[in-house]
């Protein structure tokens, strides 16, 4: 059980391979091969970067790059910012040693975004201008909601930095080689630093075109394997899934249960799960704020449909490259192999491709931390910069400008943070922090985003008690789960004060975050301004002025 | 800056607009697709779920060579995925784009807009 739940939060994020990868070095391709292709990666996108940084004045253009992105080109981006190490090396890892399991994972990922695209992604670019709290204290008052929301922006992003950027020195010492930890110390330092430098200097301008290049690169890199794996069994999927279980002889590989089935409580946990990435996709800052990229509306909804072609493609390229390493990989290799499942892909692409393909892949792999990580991290600093600084400190009397030197700021800030954040993290179990990072985005922000947006009685109390209560029982439940105590993968393992028995919050915080919006405006005392909320309902569905506003 | 949330002393009244037939039509327009559709897309994703964690044995029916039940089920989770997309796609642009727009041009007319975004 304790392994399953191990394995259960790794696809979530690359972080065991911290523990692993200490091991051994990696013994297959050559790490100065990666490393030559990686560098090259870097160059391409420095370029990209400082040409961009050469408009980067007004607040418009350092959150969101002048909204001067093409549905396309940000629906790219999209996929990029969310495909994540974790999705590329975690699923197909997880479908090559547990089968099903893994791909019942990567449905949740896709279906979620049609939450974006119905409910959310339009209306929310009508009516904001940089941040989610923009959108959420457009008719509440402004303060406290502003705050709230800034909050529970910062805590999602710092979840999801922190597991990357753990992440980010297993994965050196997987595809580089490099095993010692002062050594892997250095490369996050490196890894961070080029981040603040992309990020101080490029703004959401050069961030995009990283994560645009990235996107790119690893569709075609995935799309490339998935064809030869194909090729090798006639194009014939039935024929490459008799032989994976022929080759692992796990005859249940193509079923449900190999990872979630042990008892009730991992079945619920993986409910928990699921609903938490389903729900909480639409509400991850990193991805709202990249529809005010756009000019407008439509841009947007062509946004959503761009990243749910590529994604989706991508989710089924990982579906024949996991059954394909089964297939052709011994799964004592993968397991014994620095990284464990994770190595599942990279060794594929060894086998298939040898040396040439594996840098490739290990490349893209280090473009992705590198895309994730900047994504976050301008998140971070618009809801920093925008929402704390500029609107609530200093009452929205700040120029553009000034708004835009205290966004660098918090990107160094942040940076260094995350550096420090990630050294400190090696070797530490904190791959359920992407996991807890989607049920807070779900509890905290989404029925808040939700309420504002559809429901006329909603209040200030109601969105107050709806995030403050949603992100503190996600954590309160996180503190005295079994992520903490009691078992031998917890910060804790010999004292059991987990009450709380599943490794992921959202099946409770949710609904009762859902819950408490609904009470707290109910019970409110105050009303709020019906002429605001008509103006937001006018504005989100018709986008009045919204589109104008960029246009000198 | 201009604060966010600009005063709405423009020149439009946005309850009188909110009451307005035209308007009125465009919100249930909206609604009465994406609701009954992100009920319908999380009902059979939930049902898909709960399948594959307590019926497994449901789920592992071969149908043709290797492919079991759960393998189409979950492939149809994402060509339900696809056809909603798709599925919206059309009807934003034939139904709901021209009702909005009407009135956004209309508003936009009269002068109402956002705060301009900052100068320099």
């Amino acid at each position: 059980m304790n392994s399953l739940i191990t394995a259960f939060t790794t696809n979530a994020a690359e972080a065991p391979l911290a523990n692993a990868a200490a091991e051994a070095g990696s013994d297959v391709g050559s790490p100065l091969a990666n490393i030559a292709i990686f560098v090259v990666f870097v160059g391409v996108t420095l370029f990209f970067v400082i040409r961009a940084s050469k408009n980067n004045n007004t607040a418009a253009d350092y959150y969101a790059g002048g909204r001067s992105f093409s549905g396309t080109q940000n629906g790219t981006a999209i996929a990029g910012d969310y495909l994540s190490a974790a999705s590329f090396l975690g699923i197909v890892g997880a479908i090559a040693v547990y089968g099903y399991d893994g791909f019942l994972y990567s449905i949740g990922f896709l279906v979620a975004w049609l939450i974006a695209l119905l409910l959310v992604a339009e209306l929310m670019r009508n009516t904001g201008k940089f941040t989610m709290a923009d959108v959420l204290s457009f008719r509440l008052r402004q303060q406290p909601v502003r705050i709230a929301a800034a909050i529970s922006t910062l805590a999602v992003c710092l979840f999801y930095l922190l597991a990357q950027m753990a992440g980010a020195g297993a994965l050196v010492s997987l595809l580089l080689g490099i095993d010692s930890g002062v050594g892997q110390s250095l490369i996050i330092a490196v890894v961070g630093a080029l981040m603040i430098f992309y990020v101080f200097i490029g703004g959401m301008k050069g961030t995009t075109w990283v994560q645009i290049i990235k996107a790119t690169l690893l569709i075609i890199g995935s799309a490339v394997m998935t064809i030869w794996v194909l090729a090798l069994y006639g194009f014939n999927f039935s024929e490459l899934l008799g032989a994976a279980v022929e080759n692992t002889g796990e005859e249940a590989l193509l079923e449900p249960g190999l990872q979630y089935g042990a008892d009730l409580f991992t079945k619920l946990d993986f409910m928990s799960l699921g609903i938490a990435l389903v729900l909480g996709t639409a509400a991850l800052p990193h991805v709202l704020i990249r529809f005010y990229t756009v000019p407008t509306a439509k841009d947007a909804r062509k946004s959503v449909v761009v990243a749910i072609a590529l994604i989706g493609a991508f989710y089924l390229f990982t579906l024949v490259l996991g059954y394909g390493a089964a297939a052709l990989l011994d799964t004592e290799t993968i397991l014994a192999a620095p990284g464990g499942q994770n190595s599942a892909a990279p060794l594929l692409a060894y086998e298939l491709g040898g040396t040439l393909l594996l840098g490739f892949i290990a490349a893209v792999a280090f473009a992705t931390i590198l895309a994730v990580v900047a994504g976050l991290t301008i998140t971070a600093s618009a809801s920093f910069a925008h929402d704390v600084y500029a609107q609530v400190i200093k009452k929205g009397k700040l120029d553009s400008a000034g708004e835009v030197k205290a966004a660098r700021m918090t990107v160094i800030v942040v940076g260094i943070l995350a550096i420090l954040g990630g050294i400190g993290a090696q070797g530490q179990n904190v791959a359920f922090l992407v996991a807890l990072a989607f049920a807070v985005a779900a509890s905290a922000n989404l029925p808040t985003i939700l309420y504002s947006l559809f429901w006329k009685r909603f209040t200030t109390r109601g969105a107050l008690w709806s995030m403050y209560g949603g992100l503190s029982s996600a954590l309160l439940l996180i503190a005295f789960s079994p992520v903490v105590w009691g078992r031998d993968t917890s910060f804790f393992p010999d004292v059991d004060l987990a009450i709380y028995p599943l490794t992921n919050p959202g099946l409770v915080s949710i609904p009762l975050a859902f819950l408490l919006g609904w009470i707290g405006s109910l019970t409110s005392k105050v009303a709020e301004d019906p002429a605001k909320q008509a103006e937001m309902e006018i504005r989100s569905l018709t986008g009045v002025g919204a589109e104008k506003a960029t246009e000198h | 800056m201009t604060h966010v949330n600009a005063p709405h002393a423009g020149p439009v009244d946005y309850r009188e607009v909110q009451q307005r037939e035209d308007f009125k039509e465009l919100r249930k327009t909206h609604r009465s697709f994406v609701f009954p559709m992100t009920a319908f897309f999380l009902l059979w994703y939930i049902a898909f779920v709960i399948a594959a964690a307590f019926f497994p044995d449901f789920m592992a029916i071969k149908v043709w060579g290797n492919i079991n039940l759960g393998l189409i089920l979950g492939l149809a989770q994402f060509l339900t995925t696809f056809l909603i997309t798709g599925l919206y796609v059309w009807f934003t642009n034939s139904k709901l784009d021209p009702k909005s727009s009407a009135i956004r041009l209309e508003l936009e007319a009269r002068g109402a807009g956002l705060p301009e975004e900052e100068k320099h």
